[in-house]
């Protein structure tokens, strides 16, 4: 299915990144958005509560963010497309209700745009420390896609992909933005409607006698309808069977959990992303994403200059992490540095896929500010051999 | 995608009901069984289309309502009822959305939602089912739990002053409020087709028994004896102040209809705002378009 052409902002713009993921979201046919203002995530919502309007959305500011994570949830069981956006301490409110979207298995997109934490932290100033709580956040076990853009055109691209994402897997997408990202401002092309794939809900076509709403497609996958739509269905957090009735039960927990976690690993090397820059003939892997990938760039670039065969992979979904790509580099690879504007987040997966084949290091940043190159620099230069160093 | 019972025997409600769920959870002597019977004849009689009737419910005792009606039906987190049905009504405003759920969950961990779902007016019905403490939990203090009552929480008497909830549903900015107890099964059904029937935020509190916890706990019999507490006890007071509502531990309960009142709705001030600045920019919205 293509675009509907009312939300596409067709055309080149300069546009920061909060209001590139804006476009993104109505170029993908989002309709509907609640929200509670955070900096530095605000700006999404402002504008969409704009534009919405004038293509036949709305937006609602709601009280609070456990309110908003859930009210988009209402709307996309009225069927909708809805999204919500956040910063840190909101993102914390809202773990309950990504919880609740993966068990009901509601499509929807929340924009986390990442400030230093913890707490209140840095409003105004980036961080990347909430990659883990995108993925371990909510109780329970359950699986997300997460995307991490890096520029505004990411923005707008990653968070259109991640209403198809949602809608493909029925699982709740993230995009993890950062401060500097929402708020740096680059140009921005949005194709024609025409040229711009939109996965629609996936809705039955099954008459009510013949339909459960947790029945799972080949793919794991059930088929939706909307309230409304005359299938009298019940959707429930708890436990449930394939009828969406509550089932209280270890057999119950299994059946439904282990096809939850199975409908994202099992797509796993599908939905994952990475970007490469000089990885071909690298001996040191520089891991890093989102605004820190840029900075990462120019360190690699400086150890080339050096002589150093440094590379870059940028996770563009960090979620799933991109195993299979980690796993071919490290039968091959000195070193990984993974550059990361948090105390070892990705460092740690790194770390568990590279099991050992080669040494994984961290370069921390509390946040506030992005990593010095020359920090990435000595670090890659640390783990070069001594022959390439040419000091 | 449930059987229906085709045999609708003896009684209509069944067909309201998901008879493969039953036997349902709740205890001997609750009420909350009641208040659905009398909402599922309200429904019979509302003559609505039912595939458009969604009933939204939180966690508790009362949230597992929304399970055992046979309409669309959403049991949700605890308190999130009403933002969730705000959602739902606002992107497909042909929806009728009931949020059914308890005291606990409507106005405790819920209460900031309840305050501006009915400061916006949003075209919901809101049914609680006050029990006077949380059910489901084990008979822990409420914010409805009456001063000097005993819980597991408050195990030498509750100190805490409780909501009056009419005061607190008009004075947020409901347009419709009344209480009525399990006992008022006519009565409670007749306001159930009122609020049903009326555009805007509106707000029943059902007063009901919850034997197994709080009576127990209180010595005050069985889900029976509570009955006759409400049975004598009740005063019908239509229209009175609702400053005047509050509760005391088994003293006089004032029934009825408090308010009922015109306000806009958070749907008519959006489209009027919208098309007043927007002019012919404005697409409409509020579920005109935002379904696909
Ligand atoms: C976030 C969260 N906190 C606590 C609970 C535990 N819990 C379940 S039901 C309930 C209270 C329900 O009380 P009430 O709304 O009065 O309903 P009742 O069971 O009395 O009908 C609580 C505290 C929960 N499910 N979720
Ligand atoms: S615990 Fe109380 S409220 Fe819950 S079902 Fe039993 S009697 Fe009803």
């Amino acid at each position: 299915m293509k675009a509907d052409p009312a939300g596409v902002l067709t055309g080149t713009h300069f546009l920061d990144g909060d209001q590139a993921c804006c476009e993104g979201a109505l170029a993908a046919g989002c309709r509907f958005a609640a929200g509670y203002p955070i900096t530095p995530s605000t700006e999404i919502v402002e504008r969409f509560a704009q534009r919405a309007p004038q293509v036949g959305g709305m937006f609602i500011q709601m009280e609070d963010e456990l309110a908003a994570s859930i009210a988009i949830q209402g709307a996309v069981w009225a069927g909708a497309k809805a999204f919500t956006v956040t910063s840190g301490p909101g993102f914390s409110l809202m773990m309950e209700h990504i919880g609740f979207a993966a068990m009901t298995e509601t499509p929807c997109v929340v924009v986390d745009v990442q400030r230093g934490g913890p707490s209140t932290g840095l409003p105004t100033l980036p961080g990347q420390g909430d990659i883990m709580q995108a993925r371990w956040g909510s109780h329970g076990d359950y699986e997300i896609i997460a995307l991490v853009p890096s520029s505004p055109q990411e923005c707008f691209e990653l968070t259109l992909d991640a209403f198809n994402l949602a809608e493909r897997y029925r699982v709740p997408a993230l995009v993890l933005m950062d401060e500097c990202v929402g708020h740096m401002t680059e140009k921005v092309v949005i194709p024609p409607a025409q040229e711009i794939e939109i996965v629609p809900r996936r809705y039955t076509a099954r008459p009510p006698a013949d339909y459960q709403p947790f029945e799972p497609g080949p793919d794991g996958v059930p088929e939706m309808v909307r309230a409304g739509d005359g299938y009298r269905i019940h959707v429930t957090g708890m436990t449930h069977d394939q009828r969406g009735y509550p089932e209280v039960s270890a057999e119950a927990q299994q059946r439904l959990v282990e096809r939850l976690v199975a409908k994202i690993r099992g797509h796993a090397e599908r939905i994952a992303r990475v970007e490469e820059t000089w990885t071909q003939d690298a001996d040191i892997i520089v891991v890093a994403y989102g605004i820190t990938a840029r900075v990462a760039l120019r360190g690699v670039e400086m150890a080339r200059e050096r002589g150093v065969a440094a590379g870059l992979l940028r996770p563009v979904v960090v979620w799933p992490f991109p195993e299979k790509r980690v796993r071919e580099l490290a039968a091959r690879a000195r070193a990984f540095v993974v550059v990361e504007m948090n105390y070892g987040q990705v460092a740690l997966e790194v770390e568990r896929v590279v099991a050992g084949r080669a040494p994984t290091v961290l370069v921390p940043h509390a946040g506030g500010t992005v990593h010095p190159p020359e920090e990435i620099l000595a670090a890659i230069l640390a783990q070069a051999p001594a022959r390439e160093v040419a000091r | 995608m449930t059987a229906r019972t085709d045999a609708v025997a003896a009684n209509p409600v069944e067909a309201f009901l998901r008879s493969d769920r039953m036997p349902h959870i709740w205890c001997p002597g609750c009420g909350i069984g009641t208040t659905v019977n009398c909402f599922a004849r309200a429904l019979l009689q509302a003559k609505l289309n039912l595939d458009r009737v969604v009933v939204v419910s939180g966690i508790g005792c009362t949230g597992r309502v929304a399970g055992y009606l046979e309409l669309d039906s959403f049991h949700t987190t605890h308190g999130r009822a009403i933002p969730f049905a705000t959602g739902l009504k606002l992107a497909n405003p042909e929806l009728t959305v009931v949020v059914y759920s308890g005291d606990g969950d409507l106005v405790g961990i819920g209460g900031n939602h309840f305050i501006h779902a009915a400061r916006r007016n949003v075209d919901l019905k809101v049914i609680c089912v006050n029990n006077f403490t949380y059910g489901m939990t084990g008979g822990q203090v409420a914010p409805t739990t009456p001063l000097g009552a005993l819980s597991t929480t408050t195990p030498y008497g509750c100190f805490e002053q409780p909501f009056n909830l009419p005061q607190l549903a008009e004075s947020s900015g409901a347009v419709y409020v009344a209480r009525w107890t399990s006992y008022h099964v006519r009565q409670l059904t007749h306001a159930f087709g009122e609020a049903l029937r009326k555009k805007g935020f509106s707000f029943i509190e059902i007063l009901s028994p919850c034997p197994t916890l709080y009576e127990r706990r209180n010595r005050l019999g069985d889900g029976l004896e509570m009955m006759k507490y409400f049975k004598e006890q009740s005063l019908v007071r239509h229209g009175a102040p609702t400053k005047e509502l509050g509760l005391t531990f088994q003293g006089p309960i004032a029934v009825g209809k408090f308010v009922d009142r015109e306000r806009p709705t958070f749907l008519e001030t959006l489209n009027q705002q919208l098309a007043r600045t927007l002019e012919a920019q404005y697409a409409g919205c509020a579920g005109e378009h935002v379904r696909d």
